[in-house]
C-alpha cells in the first residue's frame, strides 16, 4: 500500500516540477547571464587615449602558472615600450586570472567571453592581433604613462601626474 | 676574539667593517653606497645597526655598519626595532622621488633598490609632494640613462672616476637635485662604462644593448662562459632568450675579473647574432660557382671526399678556437701537419712566452695579484687595448701608496673616502712604455714612448740598472738611461713589483722583460710577471705545439693541390694578402667557423661552428689557466662545436666510429695526449656531475613562456634538449641550491634578485666563490729554476729614415679585435681609425688633423685620416692594428706616407 502512495507522491512531485521555472537555458539561442568578473577570454586593452596599454613588462608571463604567455618587448622611437609580439596559448590557459592581477597597467584583462572552442589546438594560439581590443575594458580611466616618470612621445619629463618640471642642473639657486 | 650580533657570538675581524661581517655571515642588512670593490663612504645611511657599549648597555646608539670596524667585543643588533625603523625611514625618503616606472625599467626584477625596499618593508608612498624629475642624457651605444630613478648613492661616480679613472661622468648640482651625468650628451669615454650597469643599484644606468631586445632576468637562460675578446680569460655569464644571446654579465672570479668587465667583453657578444654569423653548411659545387647552403650530411660527405682526394691534408688551428677544437684538428691531420693560424712574429713571441712561463722562477700574476702589486712596469703594450681588464687592475695597483699612507694613520682600507684623503697625490709607481700615448697615461708615474725596439733597449737598460750582470745596452741616450735608472729604483724599492710585457713587443722585449723580473727576483722581491697575449686561446694553441703558418704556406706551394682545413680563422688576418691569395688559389680549403670572413669566401666547403654562447670548450688564458665555457642554449640547426665536426669528419674519412661524442671525451683525449694539459679535465665538473642527484638548471625557476614561446610553430611542447657536454640542463628543473663555481648560471637567492646577490655565493664578502674559484692553472713557475739572465743583444737604436716612416701597430680597444667589431654596439663605439703621427711630422708632410693620407708599405696601399700624437717618436707612425679594411702588414715596417686630396 505504502508503495503505491510513495509512487503517486513522486509522480505528483514530478508533475509540480514541470510547472516550475527552468534552470536550463536554451544555449546558444538563449544567452546566459555572465557576471562581469567572469574569467574568460583574455584581451589586451588600450588606454583612454587609444594607445596600447601593454608595456611588455613580462609580469603576466612570470605570474602565469602554466607559462602560456610569451612576449617580446620593443620600443617606439620616443621610448614608449610595447610588445613586439604577444602570444597566449589558450590550449594551456587555465583562466586563473593571475596575469590580470599582476598587470601593473590594467592592460591584460579577462572578459566574460567563454566561447572559444576550436577543433584544432593550433587555433587556440592567440597572437597580439587576436588579443588587442580597441577599448579600455573594465578600467576606463587609467593611463599608465600619465603617472609613470618615463618620457614618451607627447609626454615629456615632468609632465606626468604629481611631477615637478625637470631640474635645471646648472642652476645655483639654493 | 669575538663580536656579538643580536647576542649571538661570532668571530671578530678587525680589518673588516660590520656590514661586510654581517653579509659574510649571511645576515640580511640593506645597503646602497657600499660596494665590496669600492669600499665604504657612509653616504646612504641605509645599513644602520644599533651598537651597544657593553653587555649592560640597554639603550645603545645607531651606527652605520659600513663605517664601523668589526672590532673585538663589538656588540650590535641588526634586529633592533629602532634600527629597523630607521632603515625603513631611509628607504621611504629615497623613494619619495622615485618614479612610478618599474614595469618599463630594465632593472626591474634584478634591482637592488627593489630588494632593499622589500627587505625594509616599505610599501606605500605616504609623501604627497610632487616628484622631482630630471632630463636624461645620451651616453652612447653601451649605457642607457634614466636619471629619475637615482637615489644618489654616488656609486657610479665612485666607480667611474675613482676606480676606473674616467673623468667625463660627474656629480652635478646640489642638495636634492644632485645629478649624475656628463657635462653634455655624448658617449661615455671610459673603457669600463658598462660596469655602471652592475654598479648602479637601481635603473639609472642600464644595458643599452639589452634594451634593444629586452628580457627580464628571470626569462634568461644562462650559461657560464668566458670572454673571447682577449687572452685574460674573464668569466662571463651569457643570457639567452628565443635562441639569441641577449646580454653578458660579469661572472665573479676572485683571481681574475672580480666584479668588473671591460666594455669589449660586455658588449662584444653581438658578433654571435651579426649578419656575418654562419648558420648552415656551405658548399661550392664548382670552382667558379658561389657558395650555397647545403645539408649537414651532404657537406660532411663532401668534406670526407675532400680529405680522401687531397694531396696532403693540412690543418690550420686557431688562437680563438677552443683547446678541444684545435686538438681535434691536430688529431685529424696529425701533429706534423698541424699549423698555427697566427702571424709569424706573433707565433714566435707566443712560443717564447710559453717557454719563459715554464722556465723562469718568476711566477705569472693573476689579475688580482697584478692589482696587489705596489709597482708596475708595462713594456710595449697598450694594455687598455690588448688586455683592457688588466689596465683597470694596474690602475688599482697605483692605490698602494695611498693605502700605505692610510696604514700609517691607522685607517682601515675599506674606509674609501678617508684613504683617498690620506693618500692624496700619492701613487705607487706605474711606468708605461708604449709606442703612442695611451688612456692609462694619466695613472702612470712615468711614461716612455718609442718604437718597440727602443722600448726593448729601455727594458734592457732597466734590467742592467737593477743587476749589473744583465746584458748592457750600448749607445743609450742619457735621458733614457736616467729614466731606466729611475724605473729600476722604483721597482726595486717595491715589495711586490710587477712586470708586464706581451707578444706585441717582440722577442727582444720579452727577453728584456724577463731579465727585469729575474733581476728583481734575485733581489728577493716577490716579483710577478704578466704576459699579454693577443687572443683568448693563444696560449692553448701554443701548448699544442703547432708548426708555424709560413711552413703551411710553403708546403702548399710544394705539394701541388693540398687540402687544408682551416679552423675558426681568417687567414687574411695572419699573413700578407698575396701569400694567402696564392695559398687559397692552390689549396682546396674547408673552413670550420662561426663567422663569415674573407677566408670563408675562398673556401670550397664551410661548416658552421658554435660560438661562445652556443658552444662549449676549454680556453687557456694568458695566465696559463684552463677554464671551461659551457653553452647557454642549444645551437640552432646544423651548427655545432668545431671539435664535434672534426670528430665526425675523421670518422667519416676512415669509416669508423667518431673518437668522441661529447666534450668530456675530447677533453680527456686531449689531456691524455699532452701531460701539460692533464689539468684541463678538472677545469669544470664533468657532464656526469650531479648535485643532489640532479643536473644544474640553466633557466631560473621563474622562467616564463615555456608553453607559448614555440606555440606558433609547434603546438606540442618538445622535451628539453639533452646536453651531453655538461652537467647543466636546458630546463628550469634541477638542483635548487648553489651550483659549483664553474657551473654557476645566475646570482640570485631569495630576497636578493640583483647582481649584489654574489655576496651570497662567496666564502666571505669579496673572497673566493664557495667551493673555490673555477679553472686550473696549467703552468706553474719553477721556483728552483736557475735565475740566469737570458742572453741576446739589445736591438739597434731607432734611426729616422728620410721620407720614410716606421709604421708601428697601434692597438685600439674597439677596433683591433676581430669578433667584437662585428657587434653593432662595439662597431658604433669604434669610431674612425686614424693614422697617428708626431705633430712635427704632420707639419713636414703638410697635413693637419683629420686630413686624408696615403700609406704605402709592404706592397700595400692604404688610405687613412691622420691625427697628431705628440707621444710618438718623430719618424714613426702608428697604424691601427687589426682593422678589417686595412691589409695585413708585418709591423713594424717601413713605409711612405703622402698627402692625398680628400
Amino acid at each position: 500500500m505504502s508503495y503505491f502512495i510513495n509512487t503517486l507522491a513522486t509522480l505528483g512531485r514530478y508533475l509540480l516540477h514541470s510547472f516550475r521555472p527552468r534552470a536550463t537555458i536554451q544555449y546558444p539561442e538563449e544567452r546566459p547571464a555572465i557576471p562581469p568578473r567572469w574569467r574568460g577570454r583574455i584581451v589586451l586593452t588600450r588606454d583612454p587615449d587609444g594607445g596600447e596599454r601593454c608595456v611588455a613588462c613580462y609580469l603576466c608571463a612570470v605570474a602565469c602558472p602554466v607559462d602560456c604567455i610569451a612576449l617580446q618587448a620593443t620600443e617606439d622611437e620616443h621610448g614608449r615600450r610595447y610588445p613586439a609580439f604577444f602570444r597566449i596559448n589558450f590550449s594551456r590557459c587555465i583562466f586563473c586570472g593571475y596575469c590580470e592581477e599582476a598587470c601593473p597597467t590594467d592592460a591584460i584583462q579577462l572578459t566574460a567571453d567563454f566561447e572559444m572552442s576550436e577543433y584544432r589546438r593550433t587555433n587556440l594560439v592567440y597572437e597580439k592581433e587576436h588579443l588587442l581590443i580597441d577599448g579600455p575594458g573594465k578600467h576606463p580611466g587609467y593611463n599608465y604613462y600619465r603617472v609613470a616618470g618615463l618620457a614618451i612621445g607627447g609626454k615629456d619629463k615632468g609632465e606626468a601626474e604629481n611631477e615637478r618640471p625637470p631640474v635645471d642642473v646648472r642652476d645655483l639657486m639654493p | 676574539m669575538s663580536l656579538y650580533i643580536d647576542r649571538a657570538e661570532y668571530p671578530a675581524q678587525p680589518d673588516k667593517n660590520l656590514l661586510e661581517v654581517c653579509l659574510s655571515l649571511g645576515l640580511d642588512l640593506p645597503y646602497f653606497c657600499w660596494h665590496p670593490a669600492l669600499g665604504s663612504v657612509g653616504a646612504c645611511r641605509q645599513c644602520a645597526v644599533k651598537q651597544f657599549k657593553d653587555e649592560n648597555d640597554q639603550r645603545g646608539r645607531l651606527v652605520m655598519a659600513c663605517m664601523t670596524p668589526a672590532a673585538e667585543g663589538t656588540r650590535i643588533s641588526v634586529d633592533d626595532p629602532e634600527a629597523r625603523a630607521f632603515r625603513a625611514q631611509v628607504i621611504e625618503w629615497l623613494m619619495t622621488n622615485h618614479p612610478h616606472d618599474c614595469p618599463v625599467c630594465d632593472e626591474g626584477g634584478e634591482c637592488h633598490l627593489q630588494d632593499m625596499t622589500v627587505m625594509t618593508g616599505h610599501t606605500y608612498r605616504r609623501c604627497r609632494a610632487a616628484k622631482r624629475t630630471f632630463r636624461n642624457q645620451y651616453l652612447g651605444p653601451f649605457v642607457n640613462h634614466e636619471m629619475n630613478r637615482c637615489i644618489t648613492c654616488y656609486r657610479c661616480v665612485r666607480f667611474y672616476r675613482d676606480y676606473a679613472g674616467g673623468d667625463d661622468l660627474e656629480a652635478q648640482a646640489s642638495r636634492n637635485r644632485v645629478y649624475f651625468g656628463r657635462a653634455a650628451d655624448g658617449t661615455l669615454e671610459s673603457e669600463f662604462s658598462g660596469n655602471l650597469v652592475e654598479v648602479c643599484p637601481t635603473g639609472v644606468f642600464t644595458d643599452a644593448t639589452l634594451k634593444q631586445h629586452y628580457t627580464r632576468k628571470w626569462d634568461l637562460q644562462n650559461g657560464p662562459s668566458l670572454c673571447p675578446h682577449c687572452a685574460l680569460g674573464c668569466n662571463t655569464l651569457i643570457g639567452e632568450r628565443y635562441g639569441e644571446p641577449r646580454r653578458v654579465l660579469n661572472r665573479y672570479h676572485h683571481d681574475i675579473n672580480g666584479y668588473f668587465l671591460c666594455d669589449r667583453g660586455r658588449y662584444g657578444y653581438g658578433f654571435m647574432t651579426a649578419p656575418s654569423r654562419l648558420s648552415a653548411p656551405l658548399l661550392r659545387p664548382a670552382a667558379d660557382a658561389s657558395l650555397h647552403p647545403a645539408a649537414a650530411d651532404e657537406a660532411l660527405a663532401a668534406a670526407a671526399a675532400l680529405l680522401r682526394e687531397g694531396a696532403g691534408i693540412i690543418g690550420i688551428g686557431s688562437p680563438r678556437a677552443s683547446l678541444e677544437a684545435n686538438f681535434a684538428l691536430r688529431r685529424l691531420v696529425g701533429p706534423e701537419r698541424f699549423f698555427a693560424g697566427v702571424g709569424e712574429a706573433e707565433g714566435r713571441a707566443t712560443a717564447l712566452i710559453l717557454d719563459l712561463m715554464r722556465q723562469l722562477p718568476v711566477p705569472v700574476a693573476t689579475l688580482r695579484q697584478a692589482e696587489d702589486s705596489d709597482a708596475a712596469l708595462v713594456l710595449g703594450e697598450d694594455v687598455l687595448a690588448t688586455a683592457p681588464r688588466l689596465g683597470l687592475a694596474l690602475r688599482q695597483s697605483t692605490r698602494h701608496a695611498a693605502l700605505a699612507a692610510a696604514d700609517r694613520l691607522n685607517l682601515p682600507h675599506w674606509d674609501a673616502a678617508a684613504v683617498q684623503v690620506a693618500g692624496r697625490d700619492q701613487r705607487s709607481p706605474l711606468i708605461l712604455a708604449t709606442c703612442a700615448s695611451t688612456r692609462l697615461d694619466d695613472a702612470a708615474s712615468a711614461t716612455v714612448h718609442g718604437p718597440s725596439d727602443e722600448i726593448a733597449r729601455f727594458a734592457a737598460a732597466v734590467a742592467h740598472a737593477l743587476d749589473g750582470s744583465a746584458p748592457e745596452v750600448a749607445g743609450l741616450d742619457e735621458a733614457r738611461r736616467q729614466l731606466a735608472q729611475a724605473a729600476a729604483a722604483a721597482l726595486s724599492s717595491a715589495q711586490r713589483p710587477l712586470v708586464v710585457a706581451g707578444a706585441r713587443g717582440g722577442e727582444a722585449l720579452i727577453r728584456a722583460a724577463a731579465n727585469i723580473a729575474l733581476a728583481l727576483h734575485r733581489r728577493g722581491r716577490a716579483t710577478r710577471l704578466v704576459w699579454v697575449l693577443p687572443e683568448c686561446n693563444s696560449l692553448g694553441l701554443a701548448l699544442l705545439a703547432p708548426r708555424p703558418l709560413a711552413e703551411a704556406l710553403a708546403a702548399a706551394e710544394a705539394a701541388g693541390a693540398p687540402t687544408a682545413i682551416v679552423l675558426e680563422n681568417d687567414l687574411y688576418r695572419r699573413a700578407p694578402h698575396r701569400a694567402i691569395d696564392a695559398f687559397l688559389a692552390k689549396a682546396r680549403v674547408a673552413v670550420i667557423d662561426h663567422t663569415r670572413h674573407a677566408t670563408v669566401e675562398a673556401a670550397q666547403l664551410v661548416l658552421p661552428a658554435a660560438a661562445f654562447a652556443d658552444g662549449s670548450g676549454t680556453l687557456v688564458s694568458s695566465e696559463g689557466r684552463a677554464q671551461r665555457y659551457l653553452r647557454a642554449y642549444p645551437a640552432a640547426g646544423d651548427i655545432t662545436d668545431g671539435w664535434r665536426w672534426l670528430g665526425r669528419l675523421g670518422a667519416l674519412a676512415d669509416g669508423r666510429a667518431p673518437d668522441w661524442q661529447s666534450l668530456d671525451e675530447v677533453t680527456r683525449a686531449c689531456a691524455a695526449e699532452f701531460p701539460t694539459l692533464a689539468g684541463i679535465v678538472d677545469a669544470a665538473p664533468s657532464a656526469a656531475f650531479r648535485a643532489g642527484g640532479r643536473k644544474i638548471p640553466r633557466q631560473p625557476p621563474r622562467y616564463s613562456g615555456r608553453t607559448a614561446m614555440r606555440a606558433d610553430r609547434q603546438i606540442h611542447e618538445p622535451p628539453p634538449p639533452a646536453d651531453p657536454d655538461s652537467a647543466l640542463a636546458f630546463s628550469m628543473e634541477g638542483h635548487p641550491g648553489q651550483a659549483p663555481a664553474a657551473l654557476l648560471t645566475w646570482y640570485r637567492v631569495p630576497g636578493w634578485n640583483s647582481v649584489q646577490a654574489v655576496n651570497k655565493f662567496q666564502q666571505e664578502v669579496g673572497g673566493e666563490l664557495r667551493g673555490g674559484d673555477p679553472g686550473v692553472r696549467l703552468l706553474q713557475a719553477d721556483s728552483a729554476a736557475a735565475a740566469g739572465f737570458l742572453a741576446g743583444d739589445a736591438p739597434e737604436p731607432f734611426a729616422r729614415r728620410p721620407g720614410e716612416w716606421l709604421l708601428l701597430p697601434h692597438d685600439l680597444i674597439f677596433c683591433s679585435e676581430e669578433l667584437s667589431l662585428l657587434a653593432p654596439a662595439v662597431a658604433q663605439r669604434a669610431g674612425p681609425a686614424r693614422l697617428l703621427l708626431h705633430p712635427g711630422d704632420l707639419q713636414e708632410l703638410g697635413l693637419a688633423d683629420g686630413d686624408p693620407a696615403q700609406v704605402e708599405a709592404g706592397g700595400e696601399t692604404m688610405h687613412l685620416r691622420v691625427q697628431p700624437d705628440p707621444a710618438l717618436a718623430p719618424g714613426t707612425a702608428a697604424l691601427p692594428a687589426g682593422l678589417p679594411r686595412l691589409p695585413w702588414l708585418d709591423l713594424p715596417a717601413w713605409g711612405s706616407i703622402r698627402r692625398v686630396r680628400g
